[in-house]
């Protein structure tokens, strides 16, 4: 078992800046994330990409990556990629795969950089072949410079959406349709929270530029949609919407991305007994963190997006904050030095924390997120429908777990990821209660499928039977 | 002072896990009114969390009579609780690795046979290869009992829950039980605001029946396990039975649903104030070790979960079934130690036995309470 003073999971924008301050101030560090290369989401593949021409197509805030990864690349972090970390023991002992085989770190102080997924949408059709994310259509553009040959049908709602067209439309793709499922009133809902907002009038710009390239690229759009199914025999061959209320549109179609917004990956904190609260204003759970990002579990750290979505900026001054206190901790620097290090991290990200409810306001998921009629598959690992849930939520008012033992929901590989705050939704809607009143999934280690051999390859010999 | 709002029951069983529920069936199919308290909901902790083995296999001898008649029962449990649990009779199996493990599972076919049981038989190599041609051919022999097999834990949660609903016992989840006071004939249990009434309670408290035991003012020898469980990715089926190993901790099958569920009784850590066990995956290893010796074809094979339940064990391994000796109408049956989950059957119509007439002519004098009970009233 090897020892560190700091163990960071994730290698994206928290987790690199946090292993910059923390090996500034001597901290033994290391870094295990299971992409490839250094750059998170936001900033997949940079340091190939940044130089070549899909670099300039993928825009500014993307080109930023390629500094902030070889600062970490310089700054003396160990730092293993391709590694899962599927289990961490309290004090801490932290389980590691990588190559085929499964070892344990020992750590003084852990910070969870594991970023957000994509809040998880079910509709009728969704799991057939030919529907995807829109994160998961610009990995493809980011790491492999994919372009779907065919025009592609997005539909969803955010800033994501926005981009992903505009890189897509870069590179030479074809925008089908744009159904935007944002409901009608959202913008006034949302202007309430402008002036905090003005702050970072250059986003707010941003996102006004992106839709008037889309007007100019003729990209259709339709508004306000707000029921969705994907049909196909064996994969998706078209697509019905309509608006609230609204009649049925059928278009052919061969491939359609969807997104509905970003939720902290809180199957970690949770598996570590962490506390977690409802965040009504993103429509999910987040860890409750000090103002360094310390869990509470003492020397349990969370930084990025993990700790709340705020995007790219504020996670990496979330990661310097979360090193600066592990430095601290371990007596590196004086509590007064960390703390006038840290002031100018606070101030900018005040600034971006500031600039979320106008967009939490603007882009608040559609209420057929978290309603999915009857025939749709929500656990897509045990394959259990709306139908089965609602038939178990009407009897006896049981909780999310016990559903889970009733049903199977939840019990696959993905560990609840992908139908976790489906559940709570429609257990809350059919027996009257708000979802957190229901409270998410038991998770139970470990964090990623490790296989039976990579297991057995942990037996200590002295044990053995 | 007895709150006005006490309500009362002939029976009240402290626990809703599966033993509580099958001493509630039972009773109440014998015409007694019957109230289940359960403090957090049923089946929260070990009845949801065990593998479900249904094994006479290897039983301690004072286990064997109940253990074959509950087996019985599993072979039509449909007509006792209105579904069948999803219990498969596709045998257990102790296999023998080596040579050297031999002579132990002969041995102990011999012991059954001289006391006239059947159902243990031994098997050579070339037969095992036979009935699981999946098993690593390193493997000798095996002890197999062929009627044995498995249920789904949560189908037999559900099925003895409807069936005790049916039979009319009320079920109070939420209820945990933290004062117990003599009223003239009935013991009256208060679970915070609430309280109710009987004259008598049966102790399936699990993990917690020496706490609840306690609240008599009884004093029960009794320890606590956490085993811990794993089950993996769903797979095409290639094993129908129950396969356990000489000389290691394994119970490896393959469910209904195509999943492999590891069990064994390896050891995770367990906090009874908090309710809760963790995994210790260093000690985890050594089921994924013997499962990958045992079926090679199971190396890649991902892991879904893992998890531990908490339950009761005796320092004799053996249950605790019977009346108080010292306290009037209270009854116990708890420590199961790891395999309760087979004998629930029985164990409900031994606590009407119990309960009812007083007196039971199974065979359960071993499993007596004050084997395991301080004080001067001790046995």
């Amino acid at each position: 078992m090897s020892a560190v003073d700091l163990l960071i999971v994730g290698a994206g924008p928290a987790g690199m800046a946090a292993a910059v301050v923390a090996r500034r101030h001597g901290l033994d560090v290391l870094v295990v994330d299971d992409q490839p290369a250094p750059g998170g989401q936001i900033w997949r593949s940079v340091e190939t990409v940044a130089a070549s021409p899909r670099g300039a197509r993928l825009g500014d805030s993307y080109l930023a990556g390629a500094s902030r990864a070889a600062a970490f690349r310089s700054g003396g972090a160990a730092y293993e990629p391709g590694a899962q970390l599927w289990q961490i023991e309290p004090g801490f002992r932290a389980f590691v795969t990588s190559g085929d085989k499964a070892r344990t770190v020992s750590a003084r102080a852990v910070i969870l950089a594991t970023g957000a997924q994509e809040r998880p949408v079910p509709f009728p059709g969704w799991t057939l072949p030919g529907v995807l994310t829109v994160g998961a259509g610009q990995i493809l553009l980011k790491t492999a410079d994919q372009v779907p040959e065919k025009p592609v049908w997005i539909a969803g709602s955010g800033p994501l959406p926005l981009l992903y067209m505009t890189q897509l439309l870069a590179a030479g793709g074809k925008v089908a349709g744009f159904l935007d499922t944002t409901p009608p009133g959202r913008l006034g809902a949302a202007l309430r929270h402008l002036p905090a907002a003005l702050g970072k009038a250059g986003d707010l710009w941003k996102g006004v530029a992106w839709t008037l390239a889309l007007k100019r690229a003729g990209v259709k759009t339709v508004k306000h949609v707000a029921e969705i199914e994907a049909r196909g025999e064996g994969r998706l061959q078209s697509l019905r919407y309509r608006r609230q209320g609204g009649a049925w549109q059928e278009t052919p179609a061969e491939v359609l991305l969807v997104h509905e917004g970003l939720v902290p990956s809180i199957h970690a904190p949770l598996a570590l007994d962490c506390k977690v609260e409802w965040r009504h204003d993103q429509r999910c759970y987040a860890p409750v963190l000090d103002g360094w990002g310390e869990s509470s579990q003492p020397g349990l750290f969370v930084a990025g997006d993990g700790a709340g979505i705020a995007g790219a900026i504020a996670a990496e001054h979330r990661g310097t904050l979360a090193g600066l206190a592990v430095a601290a901790r371990l007596g590196k620097v004086s509590a007064a030095m960390a703390e006038a290090e840290a002031a100018p991290a606070r101030k900018v990200l005040e600034r971006e924390l500031a600039f979320r409810p106008f967009l939490d306001a603007l882009y608040e998921p559609r209420p057929q997120v978290f309603a999915p009629p009857d025939e749709t598959v929500v656990c897509r690992c045990e394959e259990v429908t709306a139908g089965t849930l609602r038939a178990r939520a009407a009897v006896g008012r049981p909780g999310t777990n016990q559903v889970k033992a009733f049903t199977r929901a939840g019990m696959g590989p993905c560990q609840g990821r992908q139908c976790g705050y489906t559940v709570m939704h429609i257990l809350g809607s059919a027996q009257n209660r708000p979802p957190e009143a229901l409270g998410f999934y038991r998770i139970r280690p470990p964090l990623k499928p490790v296989t039976l051999g990579e297991l057995a390859a942990l037996e200590q010999p002295d044990n053995a039977a | 002072m007895t709150p006005v709002s006490a309500q009362g029951f002939d029976v009240a069983v402290i626990g809703g896990g599966l033993h509580g529920l099958t001493a509630a069936l039972s009773l109440a199919r014998a015409g007694r009114s019957v109230v289940i308290l359960e403090r957090n909901w049923i089946g929260r902790h070990a009845s949801s969390a065990t593998a479900a083995g249904v094994r006479t296999l290897g039983r301690d001898l004072a286990e064997v009579p109940i253990s074959l008649e509950a087996m019985e029962m599993w072979h039509h449990i449909a007509s006792i609780v209105g579904d069948d649990c999803g219990f498969h009779a596709h045998g257990q199996f102790k296999v023998a690795e080596f040579d050297s493990h031999m002579p132990a599972l002969q041995e102990r076919e011999v012991t059954m046979r001289k006391l006239g049981y059947g159902h243990e038989e031994m098997i050579d190599a070339a037969e095992l290869r036979r009935l699981i041609p999946s098993l690593s051919p390193h493997c000798v022999g095996a002890l197999i009992a062929r009627n044995d097999g498995a249920a789904d834990p949560h189908r037999t949660i559900a099925a003895f829950r409807g069936a005790c609903e049916r039979a009319g016992v009320t079920i109070v989840e939420g209820c945990g039980v933290g004062a117990v006071e003599r009223q003239g004939d009935d013991w009256l249990l208060g679970c915070g605001v609430r309280s109710f009434r009987a004259p008598a309670v049966v102790n399936a408290a699990g993990a917690w029946a020496g706490r609840v035991a306690a609240l008599f003012g009884e004093s029960i020898e009794l320890g606590v396990r956490a085993s811990m469980m794993m089950a993996t990715e769903r797979l095409a089926p290639f094993l129908a039975p129950v396969v356990s190993v000489v000389g290691r901790a394994l119970s490896f099958k393959q469910s209904d649903q195509g999943t492999l569920v590891i069990g064994g009784g390896l050891q995770g850590a367990a906090d009874i104030d908090r309710q809760r066990s963790t995994v210790n995956f260093v000690e985890l290893a050594k089921g994924a070790r013997a499962s990958s010796d045992l079926f090679p074809i199971v190396q890649g094979v991902r892991i879904a979960r893992c998890w531990t339940g908490i339950e009761a064990q005796t320092r004799d391994h053996i249950p605790v079934i019977g009346a108080s000796p010292q306290t009037p109408g209270l009854f116990h049956s708890f420590g199961y130690s790891g395999h309760g989950f087979q004998l629930v059957p029985v164990l409900g119509e031994i606590m009407r036995d119990l309960v009812v007439d007083q007196k039971t002519t199974r065979s359960i004098a071993a499993f007596a309470p004050a084997r395991l009970m301080q004080g001067r009233h001790a046995a």
